[in-house]
């Protein structure tokens, strides 16, 4: 054979040919190291759950913690005979149950083969224990540790969310990163920050013999694998708080938020009725009980229920108005019992007349909104009513309304802001004007909003003018938040407006009773609480009962919105809430003189008022 | 088949002109790969081989539409067509792979592949036929000499733009293919000494990382001063002075380290102050820099001589020489510089810097414990149980030789491997055949591709290669690589065909 470049090539291909040849030969014909013995069936991989990480309140209190549970584990391929009665009484499960679950493993010899099945989850340590005791006697039956979730708290149910075993579909989208028999979180936070919380999977590989008995570690457990535990979260919330608002929200339909505006941490998010955390630790088990409840406790409203805002949103009218220059707080509108356009009125309740911009908010003055929306929908500044219209659409998105927030915590909805091609839509172009519109200024009509808006809504005047995304997580040493959340958002409105709109809110409710202030109720001694009350029509039933507010006026601490579907004014009981989480996170209790209040806020039911649909 | 020949003036007949042994290897290979991927997945999913919501199914249907692809490159396409549309092929696929970087889905943090719905293909897979295509038809030129300047570069870049492009994509591992191209302008011409010279980066590469860069300079010294005693016919010289000098070389740090020890140890009691500085003192003295003074010694001798002797080859000797010590510093520099950071970790894994069995190596790891322990025969079909918990990764595709490895055994993974060898030396055969260098070139680019991802492949698999996510020709699943490799193959073949009618 010539010695040319072809046969040089070739020569070059038998050898790396043979390099590969070799390696098999040595790898699985010499070296014992990757060997398995005769039955060729040795190496078993057993699984080792991390932990999942813990969820701190902002004081580093823990929220969600873990606690140990067994999983009963069976594998049919090493099933000997055995005392189904004797399993039976000790797993406390009838003959019957164990009986029938053997069978389905026959069933599926074929799909199951070597692996290990789960018969019975989540047993409680004191089962184990006597299980494990005579565990001996059951040969392919063993317990596997598992931690599952503890909630020293009762708070947050469903912001924390839940955590459950990956379902088939889970799987479909996740396919890369779960097998079945994974847990994970499945909404709020558990679901929100999964990555962080789930930590890794580990196992340990054991040597099995050729009668499939587990004999010892395979090479010492050099291959292992360790699971690494998930990362620790740290909330915004402050568990007693969280734990306060539910107590207040209890037996009422409806949510209430507190945001801290100079982070835009979210102190406390109650959706109620919510899901006791009870119930979380084993959803599966609770799942059809809270699926068929009628107040839907798995649907958080704090963040997805569009409800018409009500008068709260004059504030943001009054400060729109004030920044185009439509009128000045010096500006005094007259009302009678309401305005009138045509032959149409848009009813008020009595009050003095006519009034200025602060007094408008003090007393909540529907009239007052109607010349301020027309003025701003009629300014000569626009060339027509849709300019007009679209520029104050502009305004209320930038004070987070009608758009999602961009919250870190999961399934929040955007809610709705009208402009004029929605109008032009229902109404034809041309066909509609402000009076047609005219609802909007005392936030009813086609606005769409959740207790997030609000409650941010509140933190931006809180803030004269300015929010933070509200969020529920902060930095915590392993966990880093977006930067986004620590971003000033800045209203279209500039800050000199607020002050006059805050005076306004500051005597709606410190002028006493009497005044004319809509939110006397509210008043703390020492607080200087703003707030501005809402009462959104119901066409459906009860008026819903709307309340923000912040507190101190200066440097303010906490900002707080309260929705109550069905509470009627918004003094009566959103007011009263909202206050009095307001005084108990400042002052960490409720003075002797509102302990009357308290009481009557936290025995209140509104249940029997609430429509469901069953 | 008569018909044809009488009335169509082609030649022989198609069937009988077909290379039929490289057909049926393509088949068996296929084959191969639909039931491993079968054995892959039906533990986890078990279903019909044909269930088509699992790969299995789904490589059925990319097999047929390969077979269909296979048929009109045959049947449809007349070969004489490739070397005037090669350039536009080669331009619409640099155009492709720009354009992926884009317009790209991410796929594990790589911008390589198109998705239309659920169909998704790569253009680098593509680009290995086009750049073949253009080589092939620029290299099979009249007058065109690889030695010269010019060819060269042109050369050069034809392979070098798609590598670059598809290293931009951080798909380094397809482009890393693009190397074997090497093979072939070895046969086309290209100076062995290249190769040697590549293949000695390298080695002194690895060595700096693994060793250190002393051991790397004295292995560089050492295979240059044989190269240049051997061609001036001094090798006995060589046998008598050069191996005690490396071999003297090679115990020097120990020997200082020892040195530096005996005589710091028994003066504990009055002379610490002495032992202190004769310590730092052998201690200060890095064996790197005897080494290099003489280096730097010998040097001027070797110059003398080769200028008596009117011998270039020891200048360039020498020359090289002097670049790999430039490479072994910038080794350091490159490692921990140039590289990735998962690129380096790949590289340290494999090199054994690092034991890592649950991290990147973990792969690896798995995959050797599949397929050793398949032992001589393998667990039989079906019953690999390493694969049970789906602790390989990427099972079906990139790592589809475990499932051979572990349910065949050595029998059926070397079978698969001299399988592929005999379909390249049978490739390497009708190109050397063929009387048009078009077919030749072309051929030996294909060889040359298969090689590449046998080897890396395989390589991979079983710990001889870092892990390198590229797939193993018509075995792993996937449509786009089959699909491209049964092009690339069945082009030849028609090719090859074309030789064979006349003659």
């Amino acid at each position: 054979m010539k010695l040319n470049r072809k046969n040089r090539l070739l020569i070059g291909l038998c050898t790396a040919a043979a390099i590969l040849v070799a390696r098999l030969f040595s790898i699985q014909i010499i070296e014992d190291k990757y060997k398995t013995d005769a039955s060729n069936n040795s190496m078993v991989y057993s699984l080792i759950y991390p932990t999942r990480g813990i969820i701190h309140d902002r004081n580093g209190k823990i929220l969600v913690g873990n606690k140990v549970s067994y999983d009963l584990m069976v594998t049919p391929k090493e099933v000997e005979e055995f005392d189904t009665l004797a399993l039976a009484s000790i797993l406390e499960v009838t003959p019957d149950f164990i009986r029938e679950k053997m069978n389905e493993y026959r069933r599926n010899r074929r799909k199951i083969g070597y692996q290990s099945v789960v018969m019975i989850k989540q047993m409680d340590p004191k089962t184990y224990m006597r299980f494990a005791e005579l565990a001996y006697k059951f040969p392919g039956f063993r317990g596997q540790a598992r931690s599952i979730r503890e909630y020293p708290f009762n708070a947050g149910g469903n912001l924390l969310g839940y955590v459950s075993e990956v379902n088939a579909q889970y799987l479909k989208d996740h396919s890369d990163e779960y097998r079945a028999g994974d847990y994970a979180g499945m909404t709020g936070i558990e679901a929100a920050r999964e990555k962080d919380l789930r930590g890794e999977k580990g196992y340990n590989i054991w040597l099995r013999n050729s009668r499939n008995k587990i004999e010892s570690r395979y090479r010492d457990g050099e291959l292992d694998k360790e699971a690494i535990p998930g990362d620790d979260i740290t909330t915004t919330i402050d568990a007693e708080l969280q734990h306060y608002g539910q107590m207040l929200m209890n037996n009422k339909v409806g949510s209430l938020v507190a945001i801290e505006p100079s982070t835009g941490d979210i102190l406390t998010m109650v959706s109620s009725p919510g899901i006791d955390v009870d119930m979380l630790a084993d959803f599966g088990q609770h799942y059809n009980e809270i699926l068929s409840n009628p107040y839907k406790p798995m649907f958080n409203r704090a963040v997805q229920a569009p409800y018409p805002p009500g008068s709260v949103f004059k504030l943001v009218n009054g400060l729109i108005g004030l920044q185009e220059g439509v009128f000045t707080p010096q500006t005094r509108y007259p009302c009678s019992m309401g305005y009138h356009f045509g032959k149409s009125k848009l009813g008020c309740h009595a009050h003095k007349s006519p009034i200025d911009f602060e007094e408008s908010i003090m007393m909540s003055c529907n009239a007052y909104y109607c010349y301020v929306l027309r003025a701003i929908l009629e300014n000569g500044k626009y060339g027509s009513i849709d300019e007009a219209m679209d520029k104050w659409k502009e305004y209320v998105m930038s004070f987070g309304f009608g758009q999602k927030l961009g919250s870190d915590f999961p399934s929040e909805l955007g809610g709705f802001i009208p402009d004029s091609k929605y109008y032009n839509r229902y109404y034809r172009k041309g066909g509609w004007k402000a009076t047609t519109v005219i609802s909007l200024s005392i936030g009813q009509g086609e606005i769409g909003c959740t207790p997030l808006h609000l409650a941010n809504l509140c933190a931006t005047m809180a803030n004269r003018g300015f929010y933070y995304i509200p969020h529920i997580i902060k930095d915590s040493e392993n966990v880093s938040i977006d930067p986004k959340y620590k971003e000033r958002r800045y209203t279209m409105v500039d800050t000199v407006h607020f002050s006059k709109v805050i005076d306004g809110m500051y005597r709606a409710v410190n002028s006493g009773f009497g005044s004319g202030g809509t939110a006397s109720i509210a008043a703390v001694k020492g607080l200087d609480i703003c707030g501005k009350t809402g009462t959104a029509q119901n066409p459906h039933g009860h008026d819903h009962s709307v309340f923000i507010c912040f507190a101190p006026k200066d440097n303010p601490k906490i900002a707080v919105a309260a929705y109550v579907e069905n509470g009627g004014f918004g003094a009566t009981w959103a007011a009263p809430i909202a206050s009095l989480l307001t005084e108990m996170y400042l002052n960490g209790e409720i003075g002797e003189d509102r302990k009357a209040l308290e009481a009557r806020m936290l025995e209140g039911n509104l249940l029997d008022r609430v429509k469901t649909s069953k | 088949m008569t018909m044809r020949d009488i009335s169509g003036n082609r030649g022989r007949g198609l069937m009988r002109t077909i290379d039929w042994t490289l057909v049926v290897s393509y088949l068996i290979l296929v084959l191969v790969g639909w039931t491993n991927i079968y054995a892959s997945v039906h533990s986890s999913e078990p279903a019909s081989i044909f269930d088509f919501s699992c790969r299995s199914g789904k490589q059925f249907v990319w097999i047929m539409t390969s077979i269909v692809i296979a048929a009109v490159i045959l049947f449809l396409i007349n070969p004489r067509i490739y070397e005037g549309l090669s350039l536009p092929i080669y331009l619409v696929t640099i155009g492709l792979l720009v354009a992926v970087i884009f317009l790209g889905i991410e796929v594990k943090g790589s911008r390589s592949w198109f998705g239309f719905g659920p169909i998704r293909f790569q253009p680098a897979e593509i680009s290995k036929i086009s750049t073949s295509l253009m080589l092939a038809t620029v290299m099979s030129q009249l007058g065109y000499k690889i030695s010269k300047f010019r060819d060269f570069v042109i050369t050069a870049l034809i392979i070098l733009v798609p590598m670059a492009i598809i290293v931009l994509q951080s798909e380094t591992g397809s482009a890393l293919v693009y190397v074997g191209f090497i093979f072939m302008l070895y046969r086309e011409g290209l100076s062995g000494w290249l190769i040697f010279m590549v293949g000695m980066a390298i080695l002194l590469f690895i060595l700096t990382l693994t060793a250190s860069p002393y051991t790397a300079i004295l292995v560089l010294t050492g295979i240059a001063s044989l190269c240049i005693c051997l061609y001036s016919g001094r090798f006995k010289k060589w046998l008598f002075f050069g191996i005690p000098a490396i071999a003297f070389f090679a115990l020097l740090p120990e020997g200082m380290e020892m040195l530096a020890e005996t005589v710091a140890k028994p003066d504990a009691s009055g002379a610490a102050s002495t032992a202190d500085a004769w310590t730092a003192f052998v201690s200060a003295i890095n064996p790197l820099y005897i080494l290099l003074v003489a280096i730097f010694i010998a040097t001027p001798f070797a110059i003398l001589q080769a200028f008596r002797e009117r011998n270039r080859f020891t200048y360039l000797a020498l020359i090289s020489t002097v670049a790999g010590i430039a490479l072994v510093f910038s080794a350091d520099f490159i490692f921990n510089k140039v590289l990735q950071d998962h690129q380096r970790k790949r590289i340290e894994v494999l090199l054994g810097m690092k034991e890592d069995p649950a991290g990147v190596g973990y792969n690896v790891n798995q995959s050797m414990i599949a397929i050793g322990s398949g032992g001589l025969t393998g667990k039989g079909y079906l019953n690999g149980t390493q694969t049970t918990y789906g602790f390989v990764p990427e099972q079906s595709t990139d790592f589809i030789f475990c499932t051979i490895g572990e349910e065949w055994g050595f029998v059926g993974s070397t079978a698969v491997i001299l399988l592929y060898v005999f379909m390249i030396w049978r490739i390497i055969r009708s190109a050397e055949h063929s009387r048009e260098s078009f077919t030749r070139i072309y051929g030996y680019c294909v060889a040359c591709c298969i090689f590449m991802h046998l080897f890396i492949n395989i390589g991979m698999t079983i710990g001889l290669m870092p892990v390198i996510g590229i797939p193993l020709p018509f075995i792993s699943y996937g449509g786009s690589s089959l699909w491209a490799f049964t092009a690339m193959l069945f082009i030849f073949i028609a090719l090859d065909r074309n030789e064979r009618k006349y003659f």
